[in-house]
């Protein structure tokens, strides 16, 4: 073993470095933005370029209530998160339980809109640039919801178990994290689909 | 902490059942390990694998391309051959050699034990060698049941329309656009690993304005990586959705648009070029200074260079695309943000002659291979501003000089600092030096090679042979300079031979290294080569940016000058 390079300044007592976890789930964040940009990007570029219908303005609704719900999932994951530090492994679980439950709602809307728009309106992934464009935005967040309820109920499944405790405050952070951002993302889905686009 | 395995552990040379059960442990532990050091080693041994096949088939099309009106090979195979070539060089040559190294170093240089993430990096490593066997095995399976098989052929942009189903028929694109996939998820969660080791992982006193520059480089090499992978990965997304799901993103006839799947392939195009060189220039800032036994000069400008490089090369992207009509306004500002980046550029190469000046320079192999990146990064970043000219890239764009510029960056910089690297840092890795002979050797025929390609290259782009034709006639008058071209191509190939048989010859005959064969000052040099699984037995701590010259010289430490 060669000699390693101890030196006498900075003991080590005051050398703090950032967590790994929230910089790794930063980087990640960083590059799911690039792909959903892109999308957003196309999107935004194929818009009123269709050559057949259904237009957006013919076939979309505002989907208020399911928005609503999807964003005060994020207020509740912030209680769960704030629950487990303080280590009250109950309100932990119940602020999760409410936090999967608004998700389901959310993907449960987006269903019941697929369904009409595909049966009622007619409107597929192969019926013209809107339908393109449409499905895939909507349909990769739509994705990323499904992977963070996902990881969302298997921590519930943690906390009801009593697996989970104030230990574990940071990687559900890290989790809560990921789920703000999928909420983040729908703000300009909303704003770029439904509200702007149509 | 790293896994507890020994890292010592060859197959003995004792025949029998013994030895087959030795070699299947061996091999297990391989497979297994989430250790940096191994996952590093991997990576590069992967890469010079996919070095050797990528080289042929370059070889092939200098054969091909040597004479008019050759027949060596069809125009069928000719468009195989330049497509995988050069997917094969970017995405896992270039990309899994540079997080090789990176693995291995960022870790040992910073004081840390592992990355931040071990397990996550076997996955990037894996996820990214099956994306390069994905690709490979559309050799066989690219017709699907259909018949024989065909690599893809849609060159390594892929631009539409050849790649909608009506005109790349059977799964040769497919298996192109998964691959490509594959690779980026690796280098996602490569990146992303380094960047949560390079931020969380530091030892004690190793604050960021002490990091040794290389792992300066790899950080914003992978912050590059997370904006330009994704509209990768989301470009590869929506050519799947056309060609399984009926999607029309890039089909001109339901009104989709051909450029604009150009956009989003040079948007990550461009950026990825400097992912690929900034770990070549990372080399260069770790080996230039050793080699002239001085500090590097102008670290803190270093570093801003290289952010600024960052940030300008995600606004340089669609240069590729001058002769595609955008307009007088688009033209300029990319342009003028093309001409920009030599700025940051320049300040690094007058860093490293600085660093040079004065100095007591070492000619061993390394700093021969970084000498010779010195003055060819220099040449290609000229053409390089030739060709960001708009009128000029009308009249250029898409002739062979275009192909002669950018391998002048890929060969003539990025894998000469490769080059440079390895015999740099291979005594770290295997505890042997590499053959200082030998290696005179691979340099000379590397180098001679290379400027008989790539330098007469530029001759017949000037005289209008356009890249990516599988033959020509006989009275354009470029058949002397192919023919030249050609024959530098046999130089490299065998200094190419010489470089592989000195690193096997080396792992078993080769001088051995001890702990710091070249009186160097960082970390991973205070450690035993190879280090052992858990890289330092204590933490280091630091006080300045060249711990071990600190330690070499404690009458006068680097702390002494910190600001």
């Amino acid at each position: 073993m060669g000699g390693t390079a101890v030196l006498f300044h900075n003991p080590r007592e005051d050398w703090k470095l950032p967590s790994r976890g929230i910089v790794g789930m930063v980087c990640l964040i960083i590059a799911e933005a690039a792909i959903f940009i892109i999308f957003v990007v196309a999107y935004v570029f194929y818009l009123g370029k269709s050559l057949t219908g259904p237009t957006p303005r013919d076939v979309l609704e505002l989907p208020i209530f399911t928005t609503i719900c999807l964003l005060s999932s994020s207020f509740t994951v912030m209680g769960a998160v704030s629950a487990l530090h303080r280590n009250k492994r109950n309100m932990c679980s119940l602020w999760l339980a409410l936090t999967v439950l608004l998700g389901a709602i959310f993907i449960g809307g987006t269903a019941h809109e697929w369904y009409n728009l595909i049966y009622r309106d007619g409107l597929t992934i192969k019926t013209n640039l809107f339908g393109t464009t449409f499905y895939s935005l909507v349909g990769l967040h739509a994705t990323h919801v499904v992977f963070g309820l996902c990881m969302l109920s298997l921590a519930l499944l943690f906390s009801l178990r009593g697996q989970m405790t104030s230990k574990h405050t940071e990687r559900l952070e890290v989790l809560s994290l990921y789920w703000h951002f999928v909420d983040g993302v729908w703000v300009v889905v909303f704003l770029v689909v439904y509200l702007f686009g149509r | 902490m790293a896994t507890q395995t020994s890292t010592t552990a060859l197959p003995d040379t004792t025949a029998g059942p013994e030895f087959g059960r030795r070699w299947l442990e061996v091999v297990h532990e391989w497979v297994t390990t989430v250790d940096h050091k191994k996952i590093g080693i991997m990576y590069i041994c992967y890469a010079l694998i996919f070095l050797l096949v990528a080289g042929f088939e370059a070889l092939l099309m200098r054969i091909q391309l040597a004479i008019p009106n050759n027949t060596f090979v069809s125009p069928q195979v000719f468009n195989r051959l330049f497509t995988m070539h050069g997917t094969t060089m970017v995405f896992f040559v270039g990309m899994p050699i540079l997080f090789g190294f990176g693995n291995y170093l960022i870790p040992l240089m910073i004081g840390a034990r592992d990355m931040a993430f071990p397990r996550l990096n076997a996955f990037g490593f894996w996820i990214s060698a099956f994306g390069g066997l994905l690709l490979y095995f559309s050799y066989l399976g690219g017709d699907g049941l259909y018949g024989a098989g065909t690599a893809p052929d849609v060159g390594w942009f892929a631009y539409a329309p050849l790649t909608s189903p009506a005109f790349s028929v059977g799964h040769s694109t497919d298996y192109w656009t998964l691959a490509l996939l594959l690779s980026g998820v690796g280098s996602v969660a490569t990146a992303l690993n380094m960047v949560a080791t390079t931020i969380c992982m530091r030892c004690p006193g190793m604050k960021l304005n002490r990091m040794p520059l290389l792992v300066w480089l790899y950080l914003v090499t992978s912050l590059m990586v997370f904006i330009a992978i994704g509209p990768l990965t989301a470009a590869q997304i929506m050519l799947m959705l056309d060609r399984f799901a009926g999607a029309h993103f890039f089909d001109t006839q339901a009104g989709g648009s051909a450029v604009l799947w150009m956009h989003f392939f040079w948007i990550f195009g461009h950026p990825e070029v400097y992912i690929l060189v900034l770990p070549a220039f990372a080399f260069a800032n770790e080996i230039i200074p050793v080699f002239s036994r001085k500090a590097i000069f102008g670290y803190p400008a270093m570093v801003a260079a290289t952010i600024g490089i960052g940030f300008i090369s995600l606004s340089v992207w669609a240069h590729h695309m001058f002769t595609v009509g955008m307009g007088a306004w688009a033209n300029t500002f990319f342009t003028l943000a093309t001409m920009v980046i030599a700025v940051p550029t320049g300040i690094k190469i007058f860093n490293w002659l600085a660093t040079l000046w004065g100095g007591k320079i070492h000619f061993t192999v390394p700093m021969m291979f970084a000498v010779a990146f010195l003055f060819q990064f220099l040449i290609a970043g000229l053409t390089g501003i030739m060709l960001s000219v708009a009128p000029l890239d009308w009249q250029l764009g898409n002739s062979y000089f275009v192909v002669a510029h950018f391998h002048y960056v890929l060969v003539g910089a990025i894998l000469m600092m490769i080059f440079a690297a390895f015999y740099c840092w291979s005594p770290k890795m295997t505890g042997r030096v590499l053959s200082e002979k030998l290696g005179k050797w691979h340099f000379w025929l590397f180098v001679i090679g290379f400027h008989l390609t790539f330098d007469f290259m530029h001759v017949p782009g000037l005289l209008g042979m356009p890249r990516r034709i599988y033959t020509y006639e006989a009275d354009r008058g470029w058949m002397i300079w192919n023919l030249i071209v050609s024959s530098g191509a046999i130089f490299q190939a065998i200094g190419a031979l010489v470089f592989v048989y000195n690193l096997v010859w080396s792992y078993f005959k080769g001088q051995l290294a001890g702990a710091d064969p070249w009186d160097a000052w960082t970390l991973e040099w205070s450690t035993t080569s190879p280090p052992p699984a858990y890289n330092f037995a204590a933490i280091p701590s630091v006080g300045s940016r060249r711990p071990l010259w600190d330690l070499k010289h404690p009458e006068d430490p680097d702390s002494n000058y910190e600001m």
